[in-house]
């Protein structure tokens, strides 16, 4: 299974196009990493306009490396999907447009375990993909902007977290990322089963992607308490929940906490799932597949 | 004798489409097995799902006296196949391909094998260069290595001889013979060049519309050295009076307007040819055809010109 994780991997990372999504992370964070550079203080104003009557903080003290970051990531994380599906997106329709497939299918390895090393290169690549946004999101904009304190409007508070209790969040809520984006991931593997080009695979993820966020937000009572907590979408964003603290009860909060953590848990778990029936599903449909291509 | 491969009442569906029905034959060791067919007649079908890539709606697969459906991967590593028109990645070099088939074949290939098997297909000078970068002929020539590398014990070719030049076709031929003659392999080919097929196969399978129509050793099934003999003629009463009057009229098949259509032996055409002369007959064209093609065409089609073959097996 290791030699054919290696032989996928190598055949992804010798082929130019992989590159691409990584290069557009570093131009996006770079863009923006300049753009707070240069006009950070319009950005702080506007996200404290609701509370500029009660709370008036330096803009010093709020913009540093540790608010880029999640700046970045807020933005990015509703991009990085489409990134994530031009390659998972094209695991097995790419090979079948190429005409590749059949050569692979009548090798001595059963089908599951090519599927199951597709998926596994698959996985492998968005990790690096985000290690890369990390890298840059996270290390890059801390060495441009500092670090201090991480203060974060969210409705009418302000969460403010001590310095040191800021860069274990930020892991926490990679690899909760990561999960996130696997699953995606997980998603455009099982249509790439079903195509034998792999445009029709990256454009089908990315629209079940964008309707399901969008009912995902919607307030409709009728989806709210029925749908909306069962669709992989409503819970891609929860990553967030790692830089929300508990409350003390005195106006203050608790270093080292996370103010929900079960709710973190929760939808890990429903993610999860999620990629487990992806990948089951494509595994079995790709079992029973007759290659034709 | 155990058969290499024995298929059983193998039959397809495509929803409607019946693609492969009730297909039986075997392929035994060392065979040079010739699979023919008109297009959509179920070569490729069948072949696919020798290989797995289909899954047969009814009937068994035997290879190696194994059943395909429950040793598959024990098969596999002992069948190299060239299907259709091989692709292969062509964002890496012929080396890369062939080195990372090799290793999902179960081996561990040295350098000096890979540069072997480049120089045995004649790709050696282009290892280092991108796939994208190669003609139809050389793709081929790299989808045969790839098939070869792992030293199989049978080799399954569907169509291997698809865009080559005729030195190429040659190359191909000679190696089909090696892999049999010298290296014991056995191998099931497909192919539409009947003039290939009838110099390399010694038992051959020809199927139509799915179904089996005649399977047997060469020989057995018709005279190579027998020969269809077209005549044109611009007197075609005269020629059918000559021959009534002579013993080639035992050798006619049919006559339409001005074509006569004899089977005789190759070696009997000159002394047709001047006996036809001596009688006066005006000869426009005397063509001879191949036996095999004619053997083919007359099963496959209803051709007018040649005496259809009732179903047998030799």
């Amino acid at each position: 299974m290791w030699k054919l994780l290696q032989i996928e991997l190598f055949k992804i990372f010798k082929r130019p196009r992989t590159y691409i999504p990584f290069g557009a992370i570093a131009a996006m964070i770079l863009i923006i990493q300049v753009g707070l550079k240069f006009d950070g203080r319009s950005y702080v104003e506007l996200i404290l306009t609701s509370l500029s009557d009660t709370f008036n903080m330096p803009y010093a003290l709020i913009m540093n490396g540790y608010l880029a970051a999640f700046v970045i990531l807020n933005t990015l994380l509703i991009q990085v999907p489409l990134l994530v599906a031009l390659v998972a997106g094209d695991t097995v329709a790419g090979e079948a447009n190429m005409g590749t497939l059949r050569l692979l299918v009548t090798r001595p390895v059963s089908r599951t375990q090519l599927m199951l090393v597709k998926f596994g290169a698959s996985v492998i690549y968005t990790v690096l993909l985000l290690l890369w946004m990390a890298l840059l999101a996270l290390f890059l904009s801390m060495w441009v902007f500092g670090t201090n304190d991480m203060i974060l409007a969210r409705d009418n508070v302000i969460e403010h977290i001590r310095e040191a209790d800021v860069l274990w969040r930020y892991f926490a809520a990679f690899g909760y990322a990561t999960v996130a984006l696997t699953t995606v991931a997980a998603l455009a593997f099982l249509l790439s089963v079903f195509a034998e080009n792999s445009i029709g695979p990256i454009v089908a993820t990315i629209s079940i992607v964008i309707v399901l966020t969008i009912l995902s937000q919607m307030r409709i009572p009728l989806y709210d308490d029925t749908v909306n907590p069962w669709l992989f979408t409503s819970h891609m964003l929860a990553w967030k929940g790692f830089f929300y603290l508990k409350s003390d009860g005195q106006g203050g909060t608790i270093d080292g906490s996370v103010e929900n953590l079960s709710s973190i848990l929760r939808s890990l778990t429903i993610l999860l799932v999620y990629i487990v029936l992806f990948v089951t599903a494509a595994i079995w449909a790709f079992r029973k597949k007759d290659i034709l291509s | 004798m155990s058969s290499i491969i024995r298929v059983t009442g193998l039959t397809k569906h495509f929803g409607e489409l019946k693609a492969v029905d009730s297909l039986s034959f075997s392929v035994e060791q060392a065979d040079i097995y010739g699979f023919l067919g008109q297009n959509g007649a179920g070569k490729s079908t069948t072949i696919r799902m020798l290989l797995t890539l289909v899954a047969p709606t009814a009937g068994e697969i035997e290879i190696f006296g194994m059943n395909l459906r429950t040793h598959r991967r024990e098969i596999l590593r002992r069948v190299g196949a060239v299907i259709e028109r091989p692709d292969l990645y062509k964002y890496l070099t012929a080396y890369e391909n062939l080195s990372l088939f090799a290793r999902m074949s179960g081996i561990r290939p040295t350098s000096r094998l890979l540069m072997q098997q480049l120089e045995q297909v004649g790709l050696a000078e282009r290892a280092q260069s991108k796939v994208k970068t190669f003609s139809q002929g050389m793709k081929q020539r790299l989808g045969i290595a790839v098939a070869l590398i792992h030293n199989p014990d049978l080799i399954i070719l569907d169509e291997p001889t698809n865009g080559l030049d005729p030195q190429g076709i040659a190359d191909i031929r000679n190696l089909i013979l090696h892999l049999s003659s010298h290296m014991k392999k056995t191998l099931l080919v497909s192919s539409h060049l009947l003039s290939e097929m009838e110099l390399i196969a010694n038992r051959m399978l020809i199927v139509d519309k799915g179904k089996k129509i005649v399977e047997g050793v060469v020989t057995e099934l018709f005279h190579p050295g027998q020969t269809l003999v077209e005549l044109d003629t611009s007197d075609p009463a005269l020629t059918a009076a000559m021959l009534r009057r002579s013993p080639w009229q035992a050798d006619l098949q049919t006559h339409r307007g001005t074509k006569f259509l004899l089977k005789m032996d190759k070696a009997l055409i000159p002394s047709f040819v001047r006996d036809l002369v001596e009688q006066g007959i005006p000869v426009d064209a005397v063509r001879p055809r191949h036996p095999l093609e004619d053997y083919f065409l007359s099963l496959t089609t209803a051709n007018q010109h040649v005496e259809a073959f009732t179903d047998r097996t030799v």
